[in-house]
């Protein structure tokens, strides 16, 4: 058994949380915007945002090793014109996770806004309000519990994220091997113990996350009555 | 003068019909739209508000809210509303739900007196009774000093005696602000108590509009006495029959005889009237 080396954990939650940050502030306006919107195109951005729930995340990462690598024009670009390199960089891994836990961020929240009163909304424009004063004073500090689900959610799926990040982040110390990874090369080399050791820190991070954001909805709903 | 011309294609819960509504409201006029559900009075309301497009025009004190190139949003109409289901803002006290309108502290103050609510200015929506959310729903209503005020069905989710307690804080704000004010409401008493004038549709068209008066007060050759109820229930008692009907909120009782009790069936609408120099009235 080889000494416990911690940064793999680290370096997973530093990518679920810059990931859930971006993700954030991208979702934010776009569930607002679904939640609000009569168009036409409303099914067909559901549905692109959906996607990676159903894709394998072999495809996702394919996709995504492709067109970031050196041989694709958007990766050579970034390549020579700002020496970004993508493909097995913390970076790359931060940009496949925001396409793979985008959706886990998105559908909390707009289920949350088109929960809301609608006549609510309404009161706050015929009151001269702006959509984004209403979104910021109105809408969003009522959809508390969808939001805490949502960063939660995407934080905790985005720390057991695997198939993608195997693909473009590969397996380097400290800057592309993940927990996950972790568990998974502990495996391969037979190294039980340190792969329980990883596994079960992993499990009870999980369950205390989950736990605390059904605790938080349960005692948030009983406080509030009846949410409208 | 409000001028209103505005068609709109409805999806009705039966069929298509098309609300078409041709009207002049004077200033300062209070005016009730009454009408069966699905006769277009909130889709009218809301239109009035910017919530809901439609066809026409509508000039409000020779200001263009809508016409073939303007249509105003909600937030430039500078109105006042007033939600059925009060629609609060569930994350703010009483006193904030009024300030977030307009910061006048001295007019939510005054509102919050008039209307009794004083004490309550800290309290969360969630705490309130519907009563009381929804005389914070009208003091909130009035904060941007609107010129027009639109309610709809206000009362309708409040008890009898909690209308009451409303229709006159609804009177006291209506006086002291001076505001044209259109109210859907099918209340008879309620639009009696209130409004100036009354127009009833039906299937989307206006079909009487006139003092609620003409309108309610339904006398037929010498019966000047007529009540509108439902009849709950028919009683055998020995040779006569009783039969039940509910008047509003109150139960009555009026005897049949047993060929005029086959003639009715349990649940129809029907009218109890009198000549006007039969019934007593006294007070309670």
């Amino acid at each position: 058994m080889g000494e416990l080396d911690f940064e793999p954990f680290l370096l997973s939650f530093k990518l679920a949380g810059i990931t859930t940050l971006i993700l954030f502030f991208i979702a934010l306006p776009l569930s607002w915007w679904l939640s609000q919107t009569k168009s036409h195109f409303k099914p067909f951005i559901e549905a692109v945002v959906s996607l990676p729930i159903v894709l394998p995340p072999s495809v996702i990462g394919f996709y995504i090793l492709f067109a970031l690598s050196h041989n694709s024009p958007l990766g050579s670009f970034l390549e020579d014109t700002f020496g970004i390199k993508m493909v097995f960089t913390f970076t790359g891994l931060v940009i496949a996770s925001c396409f793979y836990s985008f959706p886990f961020m998105v559908q909390p929240l707009q289920g949350g806004f088109e929960s809301l009163n609608k006549n609510m909304i309404e009161a706050s424009y015929i009151a001269g309000k702006s959509k984004f004063t209403t979104l910021l004073h109105v809408a969003l500090p009522n959809i508390k519990p969808a939001l805490l689900t949502a960063t939660i959610i995407t934080f905790a799926h985005t720390v057991g994220e695997f198939g993608v990040v195997l693909m473009v982040g590969g397996s380097i110390p400290g800057e592309t091997k993940v927990a996950s990874i972790a568990i998974y090369e502990a495996v391969e080399v037979m190294d039980y113990t340190n792969a329980h050791i990883y596994s079960v820190i992993m499990l009870a991070i999980s369950f205390l996350v989950l736990l605390s954001v059904y605790l938080f909805n349960h005692h948030y709903t009983k406080k509030a009555g009846i949410i409208v | 003068m409000i001028k209103i011309s505005i068609q709109k294609q409805l999806h009705g819960a039966k069929a298509e019909m098309t609300l078409d509504i041709d009207v002049s409201i004077k200033k300062g006029e209070f005016v009730a739209i009454a009408g069966e559900s699905g006769s277009g009075k909130t889709t009218l309301l809301r239109i009035l508000a910017g919530l809901e497009n439609a066809n026409g025009k509508i000039d409000v004190f020779g200001k263009q809210w809508l016409n073939g190139k303007i249509n105003k949003t909600p937030q430039e109409r500078g109105i006042g509303f007033v939600f059925q289901d009060y629609a609060l803002f569930a994350n703010m006290s009483v006193e904030k739900n009024l300030l977030f309108v307009n910061k006048d502290k001295d007019l939510a103050q005054h509102l919050l007196d008039l209307t009794q609510l004083s004490e309550l200015k800290n309290r969360y929506p969630n705490t309130l009774s519907g009563g009381q959310k929804q005389r914070v729903a009208l003091c909130r209503a009035f904060m941007n000093r609107p010129k027009v005020l639109l309610m709809d069905e206000p009362l309708s989710a409040l008890d009898p005696l909690m209308r009451t307690k409303l229709q006159h804080d609804i009177l006291t704000l209506y006086k002291e602000f001076e505001m044209t004010t259109i109210m859907v409401s099918h209340d008879p008493s309620e639009i009696y108590r209130l409004a100036q004038r009354v127009i009833v549709l039906k299937q989307g068209v206006i079909a009487k509009d006139s003092t609620p008066k003409e309108v309610f007060l339904k006398t037929k050759g010498s019966q000047k006495f007529t009540l509108q109820g439902e009849l709950l229930d028919i009683i055998k008692a020995d040779v006569i029959h009783i039969a039940i009907v509910a008047i509003g909120q109150q139960i009555v009782e009026v005897i049949l005889d047993s060929s005029e009790a086959q003639s009715f069936t349990i649940g129809q609408s029907v009218a109890v009237s009198t000549k006007a120099f039969s019934p007593i009235i006294s007070a309670i």
